[in-house]
């Protein structure tokens, strides 16, 4: 029997790693010859007659444009083949065992990946070896992945207000530093105006987009203050730092803190005022209820589509859009891959197709708009099959049972001693509860709430220090009453202690 | 020219499915989300009653409303027209379509990797944190590196994040804006001189030598003070290994920069030669091609990028590190880049390659290796032996993974193009095969790679698909440039993709315009 988990007991130092066998001096665990599975010409007798029909008396033949010196000496020092599947999964699912998870914890993170029930439907689909093992291919070879993902664009146009939406690329962050750039490319300006509240993650992402070589080439990210009180935008703020050379005022609703921004039109009206082009952040699953950006102003709309039947998968569920008027000086800034709807030679018949195809970096190289590659399709097509399955009348639904359970949950633990909501007002599903009357840190409470099964909120305390000992509770449809009360009578045990 | 398989009769599930948005009826639900229990409602009251008078929603989205069966077996019916690797033979070069294993899927799907979030306390993900820190150094001895982020959730992402470490480095020796020029090659990926460009560096592009080899020559004479750092591919998108590109790094290092290697495909090459030995500064792998992750019609996907020890410090954060008992997130890194895409990467992806690499051991890795380029060498015996297929470059010599091949025998003999054959293939059940990055500088080029999940009778049935479709171009053109015939759809109107006027990224502005 292996020892799964000693395996790599001294695996474990930088740059001098060594491997420990499981069994055994030979190169596998019994005798078996090597032919792999996975690989059906690894058999002996069929590499042999390969290597006569091209030729050459080994495969050394065939390496002999590298020269030797920049030839691996000796074996790679990794670790032995488990020698079956069996084994394989055993050893694997040994390690992930190790995880706790949101379904044997009740789980109160969100801060920009969240988690929300995924239909056994968005499951099915994302598992489909069609769509989860095909890569680019062509508007023949792979029409169904195109439909799909073109029906995604229209059914996210639907909930955003939009007439263009890109097919997503790789997270929220980097479609808002591509909306940047896209407003900066459009106005010729280098300035964009940020609010004070946005995540630290989005923001740095953000920055890395805005960054340039020289500092005059960058764009400048100016933050705007907030309102202490309501944690909405201090439109004075904006007024003062707003310059002829902004490109654009970006804000998000609902904000990273939770509440949602009710300004959207003066923040709108005061970007257009100076020139300046709107990029408004959502968190689509709100948009049942809450106005699409449109409605308020917004130019560009950014987002991610990780709420909509995506499971969090520690993070690896990001994907983010990009959607704007259907207007050719917006279309033509777009670094995404565009998927449009045409017809073919034949009458009645849909097809597929790539708009502008020669904007991105496939083409255009270093003159084209930002860069692509491979991006989100499994997501996307997932989002296009929760969209089509929630309807109107769920993304309603959903959007009223988020709101009613979050406040539920922050009035519960609003009367806690020593507990405070802040910017309760205009919550969504995510608030910031401050714990300075109780004397203990963030960090103190949620290790001991991990004792009770739980993860308490994302802590705030060294990203927005102003707000004292705070952390960011996300409370969604899959929070029950229970739940939301078993929270409760913990924090209620936790600060008393 | 050899015995081939018989070329089996295909047509493909043609279900001319409506879209998403034409279906369903009033009133129907796909699925019903809960709904916040008496208790609450009574307590908290209408939810409208929180959303800013100005900010509620006028008017219902127009989403379709369809019942559960209904959406299942449209999206069902869309991956029937949908040649996944796994339902055909996908040789897309430059690509490694290789087998995702199952048992990974499976693994993926666990709860303990779902449904975890990435702000989780360090002592509850210890699993995945172990996986991603063994998985680090299972790829600094693959690479001879000393330190991978998986952040990136895309090749183009890992050389941007190589561009945003390249500003860095310099910036931190005071040459931040004297040296802004980083060279590539044309036969390089093009996101390397896109996100160069992205980062602020000018892009200078160097053109192969006529025998298709990169110009030494041509990078000596580009090389100045202003030299930020070389980006390459190698080998190349032509499959050709460049001998001397241990040259070509020490001319940049002479000059001060640093020098990026593009292994996305390492597929050839694993276990023969590393980044480290041809005295490389950083590389990337991406795991959704050479390490078996699936690409998921088009992603997500996930790149390692790796560096030296010296550059470890800007890397994006966090890092996960080990303490001889724990895993760690190492965020405390003040020279780091900062993040190219928020939280930790696809980290799904992370396990796949971890579980395909245990899979594999150092033996399954040259094992891997060495296959791909024998299939490679292999297939261009039977290629070479169809009318109209040329293979420009490096003659006589062996190429690794991939290789360029052309048409422009066939186009000039017959008026049939690689777009051409693309499209008939679909009407023998194949996936397209690649053609090449742009610009075309083969003309009507195509660009297979059999990796090693490919068999013999695989190799040789795509060939047997190829030669038929080279016979139809010679006896009647016209059906192989009239195809497809026999796939979901026919030839596509490409003009409206173009034009203002009739293109529609959506249903809502298709419909828009169709009535204008």
């Amino acid at each position: 029997m292996l020892k799964y988990d000693e395996r790599f007991a001294s695996a474990n130092t930088i740059g001098n790693t060594s491997f420990v066998p499981a069994q055994g001096e030979s190169t596998l665990n019994n005798d078996r010859p090597f032919i792999h599975p996975y690989i059906p010409n690894s058999a002996p007798e069929i590499k042999e007659k390969m290597l006569k029909e091209i030729g050459v008396p080994d495969v050394e033949t065939l390496y002999q444009e590298i020269p030797r010196e920049l030839r691996l000496k000796g074996k790679l020092n990794l670790p032995k083949a488990f020698p079956s599947e069996y084994e394989l999964r055993r050893h694997v699912k040994g390690i992930l065992s190790k995880n706790k998870t949101c379904e044997s914890h009740l789980n109160f993170l969100g801060a920009g990946c969240w988690q929300h029930y995924v239909p056994a439907v968005c499951d099915e689909i994302a598992g489909r070896a069609e769509f989860l093992t095909a890569y680019g291919g062509t508007a023949y070879s792979t029409f169904g992945r195109m439909q799909a993902q073109f029906e995604f664009q229209s059914l996210l146009g639907e909930l955003v207000g939009m007439d263009v939406v890109s097919m997503p690329s790789y997270s929220w962050g980097a479609v808002a530093g591509n909306a940047v750039r896209m407003a900066a490319r459009m106005t010729g300006r280098r300035e964009v105006l940020v609010p004070k509240t946005i995540g630290p993650e989005r923001l740095a992402t953000i920055r890395s987009f805005c960054s340039s070589l020289q500092e005059q080439a960058g764009i400048a990210i100016r933050l705007v203050d907030y309102d202490p009180k309501t944690g909405l935008m201090d439109l004075d703020s904006l007024r003062n730092k707003i310059s002829p050379n902004a490109a654009a005022v970006y804000f998000e609703n609902p904000s990273y803190l939770g509440f949602i921004e009710s300004q959207g039109e003066e923040i709108a009206e005061i970007a257009h005022g100076k020139g300046a082009i709107c990029i408004v952040g959502v968190d689509p699953i709100s948009l049942g209820v809450v106005a699409p950006p449109a409605d308020y102003g917004a130019d560009i709309v950014v987002g991610t589509a990780q709420p909509l039947g995506i499971h969090m998968n520690y993070g690896g569920g990001a994907i983010g859009f990009i959607a704007s008027r259907d207007e050719e000086r917006y279309v033509a800034e777009y670094p995404s891959w565009l998927i449009s709807i045409t017809d073919t030679v034949k009458e009645g018949e849909y097809g597929f197709g790539l708009t502008r195809f020669d904007r991105t970096s496939y083409i255009g190289r270093d003159k084209a708009k930002d860069f692509l590659g491979t991006v989100t399709g499994l997501w996307t097509i997932t989002a296009a099959v929760y969209m089509a399955l929630m309807g109107p009348e769920g993304f309603r639904e959903i959007g009223r049972t988020i709101i009613q359970k979050s406040h539920y949950a922050l009035k519960s633990l609003s009367k806690l001693d020593g507990v405070e909501v802040l910017f309760p007002d205009n919550v969504f599903k995510e608030f910031v509860v401050n714990f300075d009357d109780t004397g203990k840190s963030v960090e103190t409470i949620n290790k001991a709430l991990l004792a009770y099964g739980i993860f308490g909120g994302k802590d705030l305390s060294e990203d927005f220090p102003e707000m004292g000992n705070s952390a960011l509770y996300c409370v969604t449809e899959v929070h029950g009453k229970e739940d939301i009360d078993r929270l409760t009578e913990a924090l209620k045990e936790v600060v008393s202690k | 020219m050899r015995n081939l398989p018989r070329v089996r009769e295909f047509h493909s599930p043609v279900w001319s499915e409506p879209i998403i948005m034409e279906m369903g009826r009033e009133g129907e639900r796909g699925i019903l989300p809960p709904i916040a229990e008496e208790e609450i409602q009574k307590a908290v009251g209408e939810a409208e009653s929180f959303i800013p008078a100005g900010m509620r929603r006028k008017t219902a989205p127009k989403l379709p409303q369809i019942g559960q069966p209904q959406v299942l077996r449209h999206y069902l019916h869309l991956s029937q027209m949908c040649l996944g690797m796994e339902t055909n033979i996908d040789a897309e070069g430059t690509a490694t379509m290789k087998y995702s294993p199952k048992v990974n899927e499976v693994l993926a799907r666990l709860p303990e990797m779902t449904e975890i979030h990435p702000c989780q306390d360090e002592e509850t993900v210890q699993g995945i944190l172990e996986i991603m820190y063994k998985l680090d150094l299972f790829l600094r001895e693959i690479s001879g590196l000393d330190r991978f982020t998986f952040q990136p959730p895309g090749g183009s992402v890992a050389t941007f994040t190589h561009a945003c470490v390249l500003r860095a480095y310099h910036a931190a020796r005071g040459e931040g804006s004297k040296r802004d020029e980083v060279i590539t090659t044309i036969f390089s990926h093009p996101c390397n001189a896109a996100t160069a460009a992205t980062a602020g560096f000018k892009v200078i592009t160097l053109m192969p030598r006529e025998d298709g080899y990169p110009d030494f020559d041509a990078l000596k004479a580009a090389c100045s003070g202003r030299t930020a750092g070389l980006m390459i591919t190698n080998p190349e998108d032509t499959g050709i290994y460049n001998p001397r590109i241990k040259d070509f790094v020490d001319v940049i290092h002479e000059a001060g920069g640093l020098c990026f290697y593009d292994q996305a495909n390492a597929n050839g090459i694993l276990g023969i030669t590393r980044a480290k030995e041809a005295g490389f500064d950083a590389c990337h792998f991406n795991l959704h091609k050479t390490f078996s992750a699936p690409h998921g019609s088009f992603g997500p996907g996930c790149a390692a990028y790796g560096v030296r020890e010296d550059l470890a410090k800007y890397l994006p954060k966090p890092v996960v590190t080990y303490d001889g008992e724990k895993y760690h997130l190492d965020d405390d890194r003040p020279e780091s880049i900062g993040k190219v895409r928020e939280f930790h990467g696809n980290i799904p992806a992370v396990l796949r390659a971890y579980a395909w690499i245990m899979s594999m051991g150092p033996e399954g890795l040259l094992e891997t290796a060495q296959t791909a380029v024998i299939n490679n060498n292999y297939l261009a015996k039977l290629l070479m032996e169809i009318p109209g297929v040329v293979r420009p470059y490096a003659e006589g010599r062996y190429r690794l993974e991939q290789t360029r091949y052309s048409w422009e025998k066939l186009a000039e003999d017959t008026g049939v193009g690689t777009k051409d054959i693309q499209r008939r293939m679909v009407d023998y059940g194949l996936q397209s095969f690649f053609m090449s990055h742009h610009p075309w500088i083969v003309p009507e080029p195509f660009t297979p790679e059999f990796c090693e999940s490919y068999s013999v009778d695989d190799m040789e049935y795509w060939t047997a698909v190829l030669k038929r479709i080279s016979d139809e171009a010679y006896a009647d053109p016209e059906l192989v440039k009239s195809s497809p015939h026999r796939a979901p759809i026919h030839m596509v109107n490409y003009e409206r993709l173009d034009d203002p006027d009739k293109w529609a990224m959506t249903w809502r502005a298709y419909v828009k315009k169709k009535t204008k």
